[in-house]
């Protein structure tokens, strides 16, 4: 297979299966399957900004699709007056307490010179600024989160149209993005990875926790969506009209529409987001950034702020992947914290990366695919392969039991065995990055 | 007198005892991702999942144990199950290391790339744990549960606060001392201890004066399975196995052996403490402690508490930042990085 065609073959097959699962199982299953290979595929172009360009080792993904989520709920979930006006004045005065802290932690720093002194007085500063944000935070988060906890017991959002979460959820995780990398790029690929593992964990932990703002683990549900509801198309009867054309069921017909819907929003996302990233890769920063990337000395000897660089790479890929998390609680309707979980969010879209060829776009695109077709439909054929094996056996056997019902854990080492096999076998991925004639050989 | 004695029982009971148990634990922890870091020179994101791993066979040989009658109480037969355990581990890491890490060490690919693949490593550790044991909370301590329970305590002194010792704490400062000890020793005196140091110093000048570099991994390995496997296992015995747990474990004891000096085993050991301490010191509630020192007109309404207890992860993560930027090399200057 010449290497020109090879892309385009792959994403050929890629659409036949799931075409084969529309025709054989259900289009609807094949939509929504679709829809989450859509997002999975924009996190990947995000984590495949930071890897691919830049070398950047982020295992925090988890964390900027959690930022994602929020942004969601702070945008689109209706206010909620009550809690406004009991706490909002207190929320105010310890978001005051907390600029004023960081105002003179930066004056400390320009003041006085490195050493003891400055590292005793930022960290009094902090300590001193804790508690006085402290003192208006914890009364006000307490009244807010007495009114009517089993309905509301937070702020809400500000009611918006839930498509603007999508870039306000990039601009949110962009500054988270570029507060770790202020602290962490200039450190060794490992020390950025376990600071970025630490500040996901902490993100899905706040998430999790801070009822006031997120309902916590109570979930946000109900958030407005971009496309219309099933049950209003099931009753205009120009659907039904129209369903019944194409001889469908208007049931069946709506959730296709819907889903459509979604995929359509999302592609036009995805597509955008592929133009920018094509367009980055092949512009002069795109060659600065691989240039820093196989060769930082180098690259810093040509007087490249190598830090400074990373950083950019480092922020723009957050941003895709917190714009990826929008998505997903947009499609979701709810917000629901307790779902943030490593594996699925951080280290899934790390194996498409590296699946898909880490540095070529279209590949992290055809990895998102790929790997979440294969991590949905490992559970189904994990169980029947289960199933099959121990037919043997009577029917309430212990055993037998016990395997069906772990079957699901299978598709953990199923993706890891096709991380290590790539790695091993296939380190370049199944679209490799483009090598430019005289770049390298 | 009275007073100042009742808020240092409170304080010992909540602070410094559950702190010793969980520091030993995390600085065994710790001891492991430093031992890789020394000799593979990679973060390797897969050891909590080890630790898991190895808890999870000492888990099924426990029961087994239990099951035909099998008993050292007072103490608990985890015990006994324990070199099942580690035999299991060091089987599945040494198997890792022949079929995945090889092949890497002779590419000389990237410590990067090591890393992505413990990851890889940790995804197949966690399903196979998940697989066989499912993903609940599992019990299998038995055995004495108290040294000294917080009743006895007050008849004994008279104190209107009690300070309760379980017997698993007790247990996790003793065989952490003697594993150190061992550990130590080995690294110490014998011939492969020295020759794991001279490789982890310098590996062209230990390749050169003989060190056979598949001994030392192999011994590598084989030490970071039992150092695991112990320290989950202390770690179950203490609080509960529940797979997840050691996934979250694995920020603070990275945090841990950084904080100490990655590389180094002593700067693993106090990193473990440094971490416990800050966490339990910065979580715990100090509204009993005051309530005994203050008078009562001072006593504090609040639960008086720093940080609320599931920000645990963000204390090990921020002495983690601290540390990064003031003193990269860890408090006692491990490898330099």
């Amino acid at each position: 297979m010449s290497p020109t065609w090879r892309g385009p073959i792959l994403f050929a097959v890629m659409a036949a299966v799931l075409t084969g699962v529309g025709m054989t199982q259900s289009w609807s299953v094949a939509l929504g399957i679709v829809n989450l290979c859509l997002i999975s595929s924009i996190m990947a172009l995000g984590v495949n900004i930071q890897w691919g360009y830049a070398g950047l080792f982020n295992v925090g993904t988890v964390g900027f699709a959690a930022v994602g989520g929020v942004a969601a709920v702070l945008v689109s979930a209706q206010p909620v007056r009550e809690a406004w006006a009991t706490g909002g004045a207190g929320l105010f005065l310890a978001f005051l307490a907390v600029a004023a802290t960081v105002v003179a932690i930066l004056l400390i720093r320009a003041r006085i010179g490195r050493g003891r002194k400055r590292n005793l007085a930022v960290a009094a500063a902090a300590l001193i600024g804790y508690f006085l944000a402290r003192l208006a935070f914890d009364p006000a988060v307490d009244r807010i989160e007495a009114i009517d906890p089993a309905l509301s017991g937070y702020l809400g959002g500000l009611g918006l149209p839930i498509v603007l979460a999508w870039p306000i959820g990039g601009l949110m995780a962009a500054g988270v993005a570029w507060l770790i990398g202020k602290v962490a790029l200039g450190l060794r690929s490992d020390y950025l990875a376990i600071a970025t593992l630490g500040i996901s964990e902490i993100i899905v932990f706040i998430a999790k926790n801070e009822d006031w703002l997120t309902r916590g683990v109570k979930n946000v549900t109900g958030l407005p969506r971009p496309v219309p509801y099933e049950i209003d198309l099931q009753q205009a009867d120009w659907f039904v009209a129209r369903a019944a054309s194409f001889g469908l069921d208007p049931m069946e017909a709506s959730s296709i529409f819907v889903k459509l819907a979604y995929a359509g929003l999302f592609a036009v996302v995805l597509l955008a987001l592929l133009w920018l990233s094509e367009r980055a890769l092949n512009s002069p920063w795109g060659r600065m950034m691989r240039a820093i990337r196989d060769n930082e000395e180098a690259a810093e000897a040509m007087g490249k702020d190598v830090t400074r660089r990373r950083l950019h790479a480092f922020v723009i890929g957050s941003a895709v992947c917190g714009i990826g998390g929008a998505m997903l609680t947009t499609l979701d309707g709810q917000f629901t914290p307790g779902t943030y979980n490593p594996l699925r969010f951080t280290f899934l879209i790390w194996v498409m990366v590296i699946v898909g060829g880490s540095g070529n776009n279209w590949g992290s695109v055809l990895g998102g695919f790929l790997i979440w077709f294969v991590w949905v439909e490992a559970e189904p054929v994990g169980r029947w392969l289960m199933d099959v094996l121990t037919s043997g056996m009577g029917e309430d056997n212990a055993l037998r039991t016990h395997l069906l019902d772990s079957a699901a854990y299978m598709r953990m080492v199923l993706m890891g065995l096709i991380l290590l096999l790539a790695l091993r076998f296939s380190p370049k991925g199944l679209l490799p990055e483009k090598m430019r004639i005289g770049h390298r050989a | 007198m009275t007073d100042i004695l009742n808020a240092l029982v409170v304080f010992a009971n909540f602070v410094l005892v559950p702190g010793a148990s969980y520091g030993a634990q995390l600085a065994l922890g710790a001891l492991g991702i430093t031992l890789v870091y020394a000799v593979l020179r990679f973060s390797n994101f897969a050891h909590g999942d080890t630790m898991a791993f190895g808890a999870m066979v000492t888990v099924l040989a426990t029961w087994a144990l239990q099951g035909v009658g099998v008993s050292i109480a007072p103490l608990p037969t985890a015990l006994l199950a324990l070199p099942a355990g580690i035999v299991a581990t060091a089987a599945f890491v040494l198997a890792t290391d022949r079929l995945v890490y090889r092949f890497h060490r002779r590419q000389h690919s990237q410590p990067v790339i090591f890393v992505i693949v413990s990851v890889g490593v940790m995804f197949v550790m966690n399903g196979v744990v998940r697989f066989i044991i499912g993903p609940d909370d599992q019990s299998f301590a038995d055995g004495a549960r108290f040294l000294v329970t917080a009743g006895d305590f007050k008849r004994m002194t008279g104190l209107a606060e009690g300070l309760a010792i379980k017997a698993s704490t007790l247990l996790t400062l003793v065989v952490a001392v003697v594993v150190v000890i061992a550990l130590f020793w080995f690294l110490q005196k014998t011939r492969t201890g020295k020759a794991m140091r001279a490789y982890s110093d310098n590996e062209d000048l230990a390749l050169l004066s003989g060190v056979d570099p598949d001994r030392v991994v192999m011994i590598a390995w084989l030490l970071v399975a039992a150092l695991a496997t112990i320290a989950g296992t202390l770690y179950g015995l203490d609080k509960t196995f529940k797979p997840f747990t050691y996934f979250q474990l694995i920020l603070p004891m990275f945090a841990a052996a950084i904080v100490g000096g990655i590389g180094s085993p002593v700067g693993a050991i106090v990193g473990g403490f440094v971490i416990a301490y800050s966490e339990v010191t910065v979580t715990y509630a100090y509204k009993r402690v005051l309530g005994h020192l203050l008078p009562d007109s001072l006593a504090p309404d609040s639960l008086v508490q720093l940080l609320g207890t599931e920000y645990k992860f963000a204390v090990s993560f921020v002495i983690l930042v601290v540390v990064l930027l003031v003193r990269p090399t860890g408090i006692l200057r491990g490898k330099v990085i």
